[in-house]
């Protein structure tokens, strides 16, 4: 993989239609003068891709995870994404330091987020939008893998209109969902048909009880004189990871037999040139389904929180990216596209480092607009930060731990559950979190703290039951999100093992968990409609109080001796390994 | 025509016939008051385990896997009490040969049986869509029989019924 | 206890002859096992659908034998093979005396 730009443009020179760019390829222009951002055009179709932006309208700081150990049995190790921090640079063919450094690993991610600011802002990814539109023409479709309406305050202060807008002044032309189905169904049915702008496709979702698409499956889009299929997938697992009460009258599922049914009705019935599917399955399950359904040309890939690369995979002639979270990249496929066949392509990951990127003046009018009513709110300070704070790893996040810690605290509670949720942006040592950093990290619909009495087999259960949802080798029973976060709580985990033997040595407080004795543990996003004071309110009323926060000591499990050397684990010494 | 008489075609069809069992000693204590429909087969229906169940009402607990018979359920139950389960055999259905019955078992239910459809050439296809009820992760398993008595099993297909939550 | 029979028959009003049509049908039902309690710790009494009937033209079509695992408000979809016009007839029996039928018609041209 050690190829210079002078390698890859002659690869493409000879191989045509298997040429790529990878951020390598990008990263080596930057400092030389010329634009980093400047793709040359080619073909007659243009797909721009962006998802899980989480509703971060402005631009954040957004680490890649530390910890994402994947699945595979030790000999497939290192397949992207499952790869972090020095072996995901030595992968991707790129220098510690550069832009592309700091966009795509954990590595010295303080010092190198002074040096290049923040990633993403909608203004910014406007800019760069409207930039290839007015390069390309109408030959640019561009699409949006959901996630988009939850993550901050505004969104859900606003039930996701914020958001909305912003999509409709981007001008998506299509849309799938997750979290968005957590407004419930009858507001994600009024967003969809009175406001929103672009066209919502799902091919997974069916009503109860008579089994009857919910969404329209795809859609024909004719640019350039052909005809490119999208087909919509939305998350899979929504009412599993999610709570089922928000859409008790609709079903998920992956589907692959329909999936395989929509390809060929687009390509039978419509003839259909080429065939996307936009897809929120994540990186594992979009792999499995590709291997599975046959005529699928391009998967753009969300929910995983990280590109997929740096050259698509490759998977049974279906190219399948996946296009990170926070607005961080921006992804652009250049097609070829014949008479039933795609000829060849270009591909490029584009970071939205925002500070080389100018922010677009309509976008700003319009978040500033938007956020006017709350901005006092969201400004209040609450405590300043001694650590690194972010979420995103397979074990507890610094934020995570801090929130465990207030639970516990408030709660009066020995011990406390966060969910491994994957969004939620980070702050830098020194920084202030402010009541808008809270809601970051918070801002769902089912946000009441709750304090359950488990026994300590039921205590085992839940999190073997968590466990397995993040490490079963078969990627069709993995439901999305990483461990649950605890506070307080010990163990050693065995991520190869199977369900009901990952966990050992559990302890609360040091001391080994008993079956029946019983435990007090504080926790939030109860998957059934309970009462409760939401978990901002009881964050913030922590953060207030202590005034400077750090997110030491952490409660890491002991990882077992067979995952050293995973090169999904960046900094092994957190789990003694 | 009575609908007890159409019952009774359809044992007649059967190669193998039903042995069809009414009694009060088949009867799970909650039903006491209740009485079974005529017909309807206690025996396998009241096995307790998977084993029972299948020597019960194909009277082998060993059938061979064909590619043939599909079985598709989610692999993550979004609700326990109503996982969808859908039946497709690639066989003729002609009337000279034809799949007549399918059982549907699930391995730990209380009862593992949980259906049986039986078809006529009629149908032209041997497929069928219903909503089970799973109280924990388990495997669940069809088999297909012939008009001739050839049995045939689908892969066994491991249903998860989880906790969920911490989703992305 | 919620509302019990409604049955409700969907199918083509018309096919094809030889087209394999769909039906799907819905009946409200409990299909309670017998084995749970309620709050008051007494048994809840199994009642649920024990056999479904289906005919076409008043001829045998198919026949179902349900157990508890069944779940409440039992849904089933299946497959016909449309030769002759006629009435699809289906009729569904619980173990509590309980009997209902619904009938679709079908247009063969």
């Amino acid at each position: 993989m050690n190829l210079t730009r002078r390698d890859f443009m002659s690869i493409m020179g000879i191989a045509g239609s298997t040429g790529f760019l990878s951020p390598a390829a990008v990263a080596s222009s930057w400092g030389s003068g010329k634009d980093p951002y400047e793709v040359p055009e080619y073909g007659n179709v243009t797909l721009l891709h962006i998802t899980d932006t989480h509703a971060q309208l402005l631009p954040v700081w957004w680490r890649e995870p530390g910890t994402n150990i994947g699945t595979r049995p030790q000999k497939e190790w290192g397949i992207t994404p499952h790869l972090v921090g020095n072996a995901k640079l030595a992968y991707y063919d790129i220098q510690a330091g550069t832009p592309e450094g700091y966009a795509l690993s954990c590595m010295d991610f303080d010092t190198l987020a002074h040096k290049y600011g923040k990633i993403g802002g909608y203004a910014h990814i406007a800019t760069l939008v409207k930039r290839y539109r007015e390069q390309v023409g109408k030959k640019a479709i561009l699409l949006d893998g959901g996630d988009a309406w939850q993550g901050s305050a505004t969104s859900l202060w606003t039930k996701a209109e914020d958001m909305v807008g912003a999509q409709n002044l981007l001008k998506e032309d299509y849309f799938v969902g997750h979290w968005e189905f957590t407004y419930g169904a009858d507001r994600v049915e009024y967003l969809l048909k009175h406001k929103l702008q672009a066209k919502f496709l799902s091919q997974n979702v069916f009503t109860i009880p008579w089994d009857e698409p919910v969404f329209d499956p795809y859609a024909i889009h004719e640019v350039s004189g052909r005809k490119v299929a999208i087909i919509g997938q939305s998350f899979p697992f929504t009412p599993i990871a999610n709570p089922a009460y928000f859409t008790p009258k609709w079903s998920f599922g992956i589907h692959p037999g329909h999936m395989q049914k929509m390809v060929d009705e687009c390509r039978e019935k419509h003839h259909a040139d080429l065939v996307v599917v936009l897809s929120h399955n994540g990186a594992d399950v979009d792999k499995k389904m590709a291997s599975q359904v046959n005529g699928i040309d391009i998967i753009l890939g969300g929910h995983t929180h990280e590109i997929m690369g740096p050259k698509p995979v490759m998977v049974n002639k279906t190219l399948i990216i996946n296009t990170s979270t926070n607005g961080k990249f921006l992804a652009r496929f250049d097609l070829d596209v014949g008479k039933g066949k795609l000829n060849g392509w270009r591909f490029h990951y584009l970071p939205i480092i925002s500070n080389m990127i100018p922010a677009d003046p309509e976008m700003v009018d319009y978040i500033h607009k938007v956020r006017a009513p709350y901005a006092e709110k969201l400004a209040e300070p609450l405590a300043v930060t001694e650590s690194l704070l972010y979420r995103r790893d397979n074990f507890n996040g610094t934020f995570d731990q801090i929130i465990c810690d207030a639970l516990r605290e408030e709660m009066d509670c020995e011990a406390a559950f966060s969910p491994g949720f994957r969004w939620g942006y980070c702050k830098l040592p020194g920084e202030t979190i402010t009541m808008e950093d809270v809601m970051g990290q918070t801002a769902i619909t089912y946000p009441q703290v709750t304090v359950t009495e488990y026994t300590g087999a039921e205590l085992k259960n839940v999190m073997e039951q968590v466990a397995d949802n993040l490490f079963n080798p078969d990627p069709y029973y993995i439901q999305g999100g990483d461990m649950i976060r605890v506070g307080n709580i010990q163990y050693t985990m065995d991520p190869s093992e199977s369900i009901d033997k990952r966990i050992t040595d559990l302890r609360v407080g040091g001391k080994l968990v008993q079956a029946s004795k019983r435990y007090k543990v504080a926790g939030w996003g109860a998957m059934n409609p309970v009462e409760g004071t939401p978990v901002w309110d009881i964050f913030a009323k922590w953060l207030r109080s202590k005034k400077t926060v750090s997110a030491e000591p952490r409660d890491l499990p002991v990882l077992t001796k067979n995952m050293q050397g995973n090169p999904g684990i960046a900094f092994p010494k957190e789990y003694d390994l | 025509m009575s609908n007890m008489m159409k019952r009774r075609e359809f044992i007649n069809k059967s190669a193998l016939g039903m042995v069809v069992v009414a009694g009060s000693s088949y009867l799970i204590p909650g039903i006491a008051n209740a009485a079974n429909v005529p017909g309807w087969p206690a025996a396998p229906f009241d096995a307790k385990v998977l084993d029972k169940a299948m020597e019960a009402s194909i009277k082998t607990t060993s059938v061979t896997t064909s590619p043939k018979v599909h079985l598709t359920a989610p692999t993550i139950a979004e609700n326990g009490a109503a996982v969808p389960v859908t039946v497709d055999v690639d066989y003729p259905m002609d009337p000279d040969d034809y799949i007549d019955t399918i059982y549907l078992y699930i391995d730990h239910n209380p009862t593992p049986l949980a259906s049986e459809f039986h078809f006529t050439p009629a149908n032209g296809r041997a497929y069928f869509q219903e909503r089970v009820k799973m109280a924990k992760t388990d495997h669940m398993r069809v088999v297909a029989k012939t008009n001739k008595g050839v049995l045939m099993a689908s892969a066994p297909r491991e249903v998860k019924v989880t906790i969920g939550g911490c989703g992305g | 206890m919620s509302a019990i029979g409604n049955p409700m028959i969907r199918m083509p009003s018309s096919a094809k002859k030889g087209e394999i049509v769909e039906v799907r049908s819905l009946i409200m039902n409990p299909m309670t096992t017998g084995l749970q309690k309620n709050k008051a710790g007494k048994i809840i009494p199994a009642h649920f659908i024990q056999t479904v009937e289906v005919t076409f033209g008043a001829k045998p079509l198919s026949h179902l034998d349900w157990s508890t695992a069944v779940s409440a408000n039992p849904y089933l979809a299946f497959k016909m093979r449309a030769e002759d016009s006629g009435i699809l007839e289906m009729t569904w029996k619980d173990n509590q005396g309980g009997v209902w039928s619904a009938k679709a018609s079908l247009k063969v041209a």
